[in-house]
C-alpha cells in the first residue's frame, strides 16, 4: 500500500495520487493460482506418478508417457482430432463467417433472425448433446438409421452439434468483426466498378483476418475439449472411432483409475492445444497484420 | 452471400450493368437496404437448420408416451400432453434447479469480489506486479479444464470438499476468471484519467473511487461478467461430473446426463427435460440480450 503514496511525491504527483496498492490483487492471483495454475503444474508432476485415487501418488518415472507412446488409440486419438478440428473449422468458419457479414447489416429481419441465430447457444453442451442424442434415435429420430452407430455418422454427427451450439458465437464475432470494416473501403472499390463478390474477396475477407484468427484459434481450442458431446452422443465409440484426447483422459482417469496415465494424456493435450494455437498464429501471421488498414 | 453492407455508385457510371443488378430506377435506395438474393437465402437455410431441432424437441416433449415410439418427431403431436413435463418436475428437477442456482450466484460473487478490484489495479498502476498479475490471467485463457481436472480432484480430495457444492464452485469461479478479468480491464481503461484526478484532489481514497466511480461507470463491463460467469457456472458439466457423486450436490447439467439413463427409451420426458433446463437461462437472455450480445461481440472485434 505504502509504495502507492510515495508515487505522490514523485513528478506529475497530482496525477498519480489515490492509486490502488498492489495489494488489492492478491485474492484474485492467489484464487486462480491455487484452482488453475498449480493444477497445471501439478499434472505434469503427476504423470510421472503411479496414483489410483486413494492413498498418495508413487513416482514412476517415464512409464506413463512410454505407455501412451506405445497405446494405438493415441495415435487414433490425434488422427481424429485432426480430423475433428478440421471438418469444424471448415463447417463453423464458412457457415459464421457468411451469416456474420450478412447479420452486419442493418434491415429489420436481420436483428429478429439474428437473435433466433443466437437461441442454440444458450443451451448448455449437455441438453444439446442430448437433444440430438435423442433426434438422432434410430427409433424414435428425425433420421431413421443409426447414424451414432457408424463411425462416420457418428464423426459427423459431432461435427455437425458442435457447429450447431457453436456457430451462432462465431457469427456474432464476425458481425462485430464485419460492423468495423470501414464504409469507404467499399464506396472507393464500388467506384472502380468492383462488383459484391469482388468486393467480398478484395475487402471483406482480408480485412476479417484478424477476426479469422480469434474465431480459428477459439475453434480448434474448443474442438479439443468437446467432451460432453462425445460422452453424451458416442461415448467414444462405436468401437474407439470418437475417442478424443480429453475422453480418453477421462476414461483412464475416472473409470479405470489410473490417474497417472490420464495425467500423461491430460499434459498430452495442453501440449497439443498450446502448439496448435501457436502454428495458427504463425501460419496465419497474427504477428505482421497492422498493415491491413493502411490506405484507409 | 457477399457484403450486404456495400455501397452503390448514385451517379449513373459509365461501366456496364453487371447481371443480377437492379434496374438503375432503383439505386438511389440506401445500398444498406439493397437484397442480396443469395445471402437471404443462405440465411434462411440456417433458420430452418436451427429452428428444425428445437421445433421437434418442444413437439416431442408434449407428446404421449404411448405415441412416442411410433411417430417422427417432425410431426405435430395430435394429442398434446404435459405428462412429460409432470414426469420431469417429478423427478427432483427442483433440487437441481435450486443447486445450480446456488453455484451460479455464489460463482457470480467470487468473480465480481475477486476480479473488479484485479481488474481495478491492473488499470490504475503501473507497477510491475500488477502488470505480472494481469499476464497470468492473460496466460489462463489457455488452460483447458480438461487437462486439469485429475490435479484439481487431488486437491479436492485433499480438501475434504469432494461431493460438496464447494467442489463445483470454486473451480468453476477460477476458470471463468481470465474471460471476466479480460473484459473488465477492457472497460475500466475507457473510464477517463480526468476523473480519477478530480476525485484525487477531493482527497478520496482509492477505495472510495473504486465504489463511487469505478464501479458506477463500468457497469456495462460488469454486467458482460456476470452473464458470462452465470452461463458458465450454469452450463458447466466437467467439474460438477466428476467433483460430485451423491444427489445432494447434483446440479442441472448433471441431473440432464443422468435422465438419458434414467428415463431410457422414453425420450419425450428427456427432451421435456432439455427445455425445462434452458427455460431459466432463455429468459435471462430476453432480459439481458444487449449485455451479452455486447459483450461477446467484442471478442473478435478490430
Amino acid at each position: 500500500m505504502s509504495v502507492t503514496d510515495q508515487t505522490v511525491a514523485s513528478g506529475r504527483g497530482k496525477v498519480r495520487a489515490g492509486r490502488p496498492g498492489a495489494v488489492w490483487a492478491l485474492p484474485a492471483v492467489l484464487f486462480f493460482t491455487f484452482f488453475a495454475v498449480v493444477p497445471m503444474a501439478l499434472a505434469f508432476y503427476l504423470s510421472f506418478t503411479k496414483w489410483d485415487g486413494l492413498g498418495d501418488p508413487k513416482p514412476v518415472g517415464l512409464a506413463n508417457w512410454q505407455k501412451l507412446l506405445d497405446d494405438p488409440r493415441l495415435t487414433q486419438s490425434l488422427t481424429l482430432t485432426v480430423l475433428l478440428t478440421a471438418a469444424s473449422w471448415a463447417f463453423q468458419t464458412v457457415v459464421a463467417l457468411l451469416l456474420g457479414v450478412w447479420a452486419a447489416g442493418r434491415q429489420r429481419n436481420r436483428a429478429v433472425l439474428s437473435a433466433i441465430f443466437f437461441v442454440p447457444f444458450l443451451l448448455s453442451s449437455t441438453a444439446i448433446s442430448v437433444l440430438f442424442y435423442a433426434l438422432l434415435d434410430p427409433n424414435f429420430g428425425i433420421i431413421q438409421k443409426d447414424t451414432l452407430g457408424s463411425s462416420s455418422g457418428a464423426f459427423l454427427a459431432i461435427v455437425f452439434v458442435g457447429g450447431w451450439q457453436f456457430i451462432p458465437f462465431h457469427t456474432l464475432i464476425y458481425q462485430g468483426g464485419a460492423r468495423q470494416i470501414p464504409q469507404v473501403l467499399y464506396q472507393a472499390a464500388a467506384i472502380d466498378g468492383a462488383g459484391r463478390y469482388r468486393q467480398f474477396f478484395s475487402i471483406t475477407l482480408p480485412q476479417l483476418r484478424h477476426t479469422i484468427t480469434t474465431s480459428t484459434v477459439l475453434i480448434v481450442v474448443g474442438s479439443l475439449t468437446y467432451f460432453e458431446t462425445v460422452l453424451i452422443l458416442t461415448k467414444g465409440g462405436p468401437g474407439t472411432d470418437t475417442a478424443i484426447l480429453p475422453y480418453l483422459m477421462y476414461e483412464a482417469g475416472f473409470k479405470t483409475y489410473d490417474f497417472g496415465y490420464a495425467s500423461a494424456i491430460a499434459s498430452a493435450l495442453v501440449l497439443a492445444a498450446t502448439g496448435l494455437s501457436l502454428v495458427l498464429i504463425r501460419l496465419t501471421g497474427f504477428g505482421g497484420m497492422r498493415s491491413t488498414r493502411e490506405g484507409m | 452471400m457477399s457484403h450486404d453492407t456495400l455501397p452503390r455508385p448514385t451517379t449513373a457510371d459509365k461501366r456496364p450493368e453487371q447481371p443480377g443488378r437492379r434496374p438503375s430506377g432503383r439505386r438511389r435506395r440506401h445500398w444498406s437496404r439493397r437484397a442480396n438474393p443469395l445471402a437471404g437465402l443462405g440465411s434462411i437455410v440456417w433458420l430452418v437448420i436451427v429452428l428444425v431441432p428445437i421445433y421437434a424437441m418442444l413437439s416431442a416433449s408434449l407428446t404421449g408416451p404411448d405415441k412416442a415410439l411410433t411417430g417422427n418427431p417432425l410431426k405435430p403431436p395430435t394429442d398434446p400432453t404435459l405428462d412429460n413435463y409432470n414426469t420431469v418436475l417429478n423427478s427432483g428437477f427442483w433440487h437441481l434447479l435450486s443447486n445450480t442456482v446456488i453455484v451460479a450466484v455464489t460463482v457470480v460473487g467470487i468473480v465480481l469480489v475477486l476480479c473488479v478490484p484485479l481488474a481495478y489495479v491492473a488499470v490504475r498502476t503501473r507497477t510491475r506486479w500488477s502488470g505480472a498479475a494481469f499476464r497470468l490471467f492473460l496466460l489462463g485463457v489457455a488452460i483447458p479444464a480438461q487437462a486439469v481436472v485429475v490435479p484439481l480432484y487431488l486437491l479436492i480430495a485433499k480438501l475434504d470438499l469432494y461431493d460438496s457444492l464447494l467442489a463445483v464452485i470454486l473451480p468453476t469461479a477460477a476458470f471463468a476468471m481470465p474471460v471476466s478479468v479480460l473484459v473488465l480491464t477492457g472497460t475500466l481503461r475507457d473510464i477517463s484519467e480526468d476523473l480519477y484526478e478530480a476525485m484525487a484532489l477531493d482527497g478520496a481514497s482509492p477505495m472510495r473511487m473504486l465504489f463511487q466511480l469505478t464501479i458506477p461507470l463500468a457497469k456495462g463491463g460488469i454486467s458482460t461478467v456476470v452473464i458470462y460467469a452465470a452461463l458458465q457456472a450454469w452450463n458447466g458439466f466437467l467439474f460438477p461430473l466428476i467433483f460430485t457423486q451423491s444427489d445432494e450436490p447434483r446440479v442441472l447439467t448433471l441431473g440432464l446426463f443422468n435422465y438419458v439413463s434414467q428415463f431410457g427409451v422414453n425420450i419425450p420426458a428427456l427432451l421435456a427435460s432439455v427445455v425445462l433446463s434452458g427455460i431459466p437461462i432463455f429468459a435471462v437472455y430476453l432480459v439481458a440480450r444487449r449485455a451479452l450480445i455486447g459483450g461477446l461481440m467484442g471478442v473478435g472485434g478490430k
